[in-house]
């Protein structure tokens, strides 16, 4: 009597919270699958197929046609919906039903669902750490057997595959970037005040001291940013690194084969602290640099009584947070109101170096649909749509120029393809614990005490590491 | 443990004797229906064309079989699912499973009976409540570097101290602050006219999630350079009176307590409400004798009116401390941990879910869990002594 309704409540149970659990991520995006195929139709199977990008030759010609390939990630709304647009012609060239789901909180979902054993086909990723994680615990598929590495290190900068990589094997393939190196300005008040671009270090520096004594404020810098506060000070930090040191010290620097607090690091710091906390070059000083949403950093700028900071150093993603009318419309246009200039170069024998922001994916499940997927992600085909819509900047350089016709992307692309040596972001790449831990806590309580104490919070960074 | 005696039915004819199993079954086939559509999202988009086909929706039925649910309707659905097999299904089972008992010999009938209606309950804690806990404390003790790493890095970490240090002032000030102005409101709306009114508006902020009060309070503490218009309502006030404007969540120590006021604003109508009505529950009389013998007003409030009510005064305050002690929301909402404000529960959830250290999460979550086991014992002893609870 007794056992039949403990399987009763356990399956009630089960449900209730079954059914909770597996709600987001179920939700269908727009394209939801009116059918949803069995998986496991593994019986039956054709000789896989060889060659390089065999698997996206085979699915061009129908092979995989009525299959679905899941793919998770962090972009949702317009960005979502743009992601999604572009898998339009994958779909229709192969059959293949790939379903795109962006979730906001999606880390914690993406998560839950690798640690139960409901991974995704494939994801999207923003931070290599996490994909290290996801590679230590064996959930990846080496991509080194999917994709022809070939053509790869030929179209991407070696910056991207090497941060793809785990131990020599790709797992992370890189798709977009967002140029980091890049420093916004007003371009009339500009004109008007008889300011020049600076095209090296030390034109910047004489343009930020030309306008402290011109009684402004050159910087906008902020960083807060609530849990993620910190992020721009390690964006500085690392786009400085990478002028004053060679690319291998910043690649060991993330792996942590050199101390977080490596002279190199401290030289960085030292420069960075110059621009961030010289009396009277950030406006607001550190107290707005800690106070102020990283969203508004720019907002002072747009003063009707003039600018009241000049210079922003920020991705070409800010003019969505440049002050809006009541109703909701831009005020301002990038490339007209404020247009920017490449974060100048250091020292020349370090070339031109770019930080970018980037994201990548990963794939979990190894079926042929999936590899013919990642296949058709890694040539230019998979952007161009993305491209076309102009806001958009590939990790594939053999994307054309010419691809880029607007304002701001035709001037990063010129950024990219002017740029020397690539590199992610060392903070989003490196273990967890300290690239989105200590090292940003260790920003905000360097700014808190206005740049004193350098060495001591760049050792205790550097303790912290486990 | 007393039996639950309900209201004894008489053995009614053979249709009736059959309700309850058919109930039984009823509730069965339910919960198996909603689980294949919960797995199947084109089964639930081909239901819900054949609902609209049989209503005469039929352009509806096409589209909807054409291009699948959009997530509105699937989360609607869903919606309606968890109520019909939440509050259907399950009165379904208990109707059953208590006519099923109803139909077992008297012997064993009430003897059975308390295990019918409480046996749910226990499967559920079992495995949403006791088999975590026992796994979490599992995984502190084994995952990672095992109970050293665990245990020795939580201690090790100069942030895990702040977090102690932190978690301390915020149940001393945020528990006193809670519970002292809700009783001081509590009492002094206590004779007032319009007492439901003013008791509104202290009540009011419970009603508001813990993340909507950190976001509101982000806009509270907004702090701008000077020269700037400060949007922030207490920078606003504060530079209005002529004072410099201060940048309360960014500055430590200040911030601590600026966080815990948004726990106090929270949690001092859940205060107030409970002592309203235990002061409501002092009896008449008994001031009246306390006035006869000279008591002053104060001197009635402290150690006639406290006291009297100081069982419900210690249950309200280990409620809010404990709700306290789990803070995370506010602090995640407001500054991330950082800028000295971080608590345990923060430092557990970044553990888990940012640096994946599941080992080091769940020595944490054991710490916490260690930390609160005292003032629920106190709780549950309090109770016992008020005799709830056997």
């Amino acid at each position: 009597m007794r056992t039949p309704r403990l399987v009763i409540l356990t399956s009630v149970a089960a449900l209730v919270f079954g059914a909770c659990a597996a709600q987001p991520a179920t939700t269908p995006s727009a394209a939801a699958p009116t059918q949803v195929p069995a998986t496991s139709e593994t019986s039956a199977e054709p000789p896989p197929p060889s060659g390089p990008n065999a698997e996206l030759t085979a699915a061009l010609a129908g092979e995989y046609s009525g299959t679905t390939v899941e793919v998770l990630g962090q972009w949702i709304e317009a960005e979502g919906q743009a992601f999604d647009d572009s898998l339009a012609s994958f779909r229709d060239a192969t059959g293949i039903n790939v379903v795109y789901s962006g979730i906001s909180n999606y880390e914690t979902v993406l998560n839950v669902r690798v640690d139960g054993g409901l991974a995704p086909d494939a994801a999207q990723l923003a931070q290599s750490g996490n994909m290290r994680a996801f590679q230590q615990d064996g959930k990846l598929v080496d991509l080194g057997a999917v994709l022809d590495l070939d053509t790869l290190t030929s179209e991407y900068s070696p910056g991207f595959i090497e941060a793809g990589s785990v131990d020599g094997a790709l797992y992370g393939l890189y798709y977009k970037q967002d140029l980091k190196s890049i420093v916004w300005y007003p371009v009339q008040a500009f004109e008007a005040k008889g300011y020049q671009v600076p095209t090296t270090w030390d034109e910047l520096v004489a343009l930020s001291d030309q306008i402290v004594a011109d009684g402004s404020n050159p910087w906008c810098t902020t960083i807060e940013h609530a849990d993620a506060s910190g992020w721009v000070a390690t964006d500085w930090l690392e786009d400085i690194l990478l002028r004053t040191a060679p690319p291998e010290t910043y690649d060991k620097w993330i792996a942590h084969e050199i101390p977080f607090n490596d002279p190199a690091v401290l030289h960085a710091a030292e420069i960075m602290a110059e621009m961030w906390f010289t009396e009277g070059y950030v406006y607001g000083g550190n107290t707005r640099i800690n106070a102020t949403w990283v969203g508004d950093s720019q907002t002072p700028m747009f003063d009707e009584d003039g600018p009241k900071c000049w210079l922003h150093k920020q991705a070409a993603w800010i003019p969505d947070f440049w002050p809006k009318d009541n109703d909701g419309n831009a005020l301002f246009t990038p490339g007209v109101d404020s247009s920017f200039f490449y974060f100048p170069p250091i020292d020349p024998q370090y070339g031109n170096p770019v930080l970018g922001g980037s994201d990548m994916f990963v794939m979990f499940n190894d079926r042929p649909e999936v590899r013919a997927f990642m296949q058709w992600l890694s040539t230019v085909d998979a952007v161009k749509d993305r491209v076309a819509t102009g806001a958009f900047l590939a990790a594939n350089n053999a994307v054309p120029a010419e691809w880029y016709t607007s304002y701001p992307m035709s001037g990063l692309a010129e950024i990219a393809r002017d740029a020397t040596v690539s590199r992610p972001d060392a903070s989003d790449s490196m273990l967890k614990e300290v690239g989105q831990g200590t090292l940003w806590k260790a920003m905000v309580k360097w700014v808190s005490q206005n740049g004193e104490g350098t060495d001591a919070i760049f050792e205790e960074v550097e303790a912290s590491w486990p | 443990m007393t039996a639950i005696s309900l209201p004894e039915r008489r053995a009614g004819p053979i249709v009736g004797r059959l309700a309850s199993p058919g109930a039984l079954l009823a509730a069965a086939g339910l919960f198996w229906i909603a689980l294949q559509y919960l797995r199947d999202q084109a089964g639930l988009a081909g239901l819900l064309a054949s609902i609209y086909g049989l209503v005469g929706l039929d352009d509806a039925a096409a589209a909807l079989l054409e291009h699948g649910l959009d997530p509105v309707q699937g989360k609607l659905i869903l919606a309606a699912l968890a109520i019909a097999i939440g509050i259907g299904g399950v009165w379904l089972l208990f109707v059953g499973m208590n006519g099923v008992v109803d139909l077992l010999g008297t012997r064993f009938r009430e003897r059975i009976r308390p295990y019918v209606f409480i046996g749910p309950a226990i499967v559920m804690l079992s495995i949403y409540l006791v088999f975590p806990a026992a796994a979490t404390i599992f995984a502190s003790l084994t995952d990672g570097g095992g109970i050293a790493e665990n245990y020795g890095r939580a201690f090790d970490d100069p942030e895990f101290w702040i977090a102690i240090r932190n978690n301390v002032l915020w149940i001393v000030l945020g528990t006193g602050g809670s519970v002292g102005i809700g009783l001081l409101v509590a009492a002094l709306t206590d004779r007032i006219k319009r007492e439901a009114l003013a008791k509104t508006f202290i009540f009011l902020p419970l009603a508001i999630s813990m993340v909507g009060a950190a976001v509101i309070w982000r806009f509270m503490y907004a702090w701008q350079p000077p020269g700037e218009t400060q949007i922030g309502l207490v920078n606003a006030a504060w530079t209005g009176l002529g004072n410099e404007a201060v940048p309360f969540v960014q500055t430590p120590a200040l911030n601590t307590f600026a966080l815990i006021v948004i726990m106090i604003w929270l949690q001092t109508g859940f205060a107030m409400v409970i002592l309203s009505a235990a002061l409501k529950g002092v009896s008449g009389e008994v001031l009246e004798a306390a006035r006869m013998d000279g008591a002053n007003e104060f001197q009635l409030f402290f150690k006639v009116v406290v006291p009297m009510i100081s069982g419900t005064l210690l249950t309200v305050a280990t409620t809010i401390s404990i709700a306290i002690l789990k803070v995370f929301d506010i602090v995640y909402v407001m500054t991330g941990g950082k800028f000295e404000t971080e608590v345990i529960a923060n430092r557990m959830f970044t553990e888990m879910f940012v640096f994946r250290d599941f080992g080091q999460a769940s020595a944490l979550a054991v710490i916490l869990f260690v930390a609160v086991i005292p003032i629920m014992a106190l709780n549950i002893r309090n109770l016992r002594r008020q005799g709830i609870g056997a």
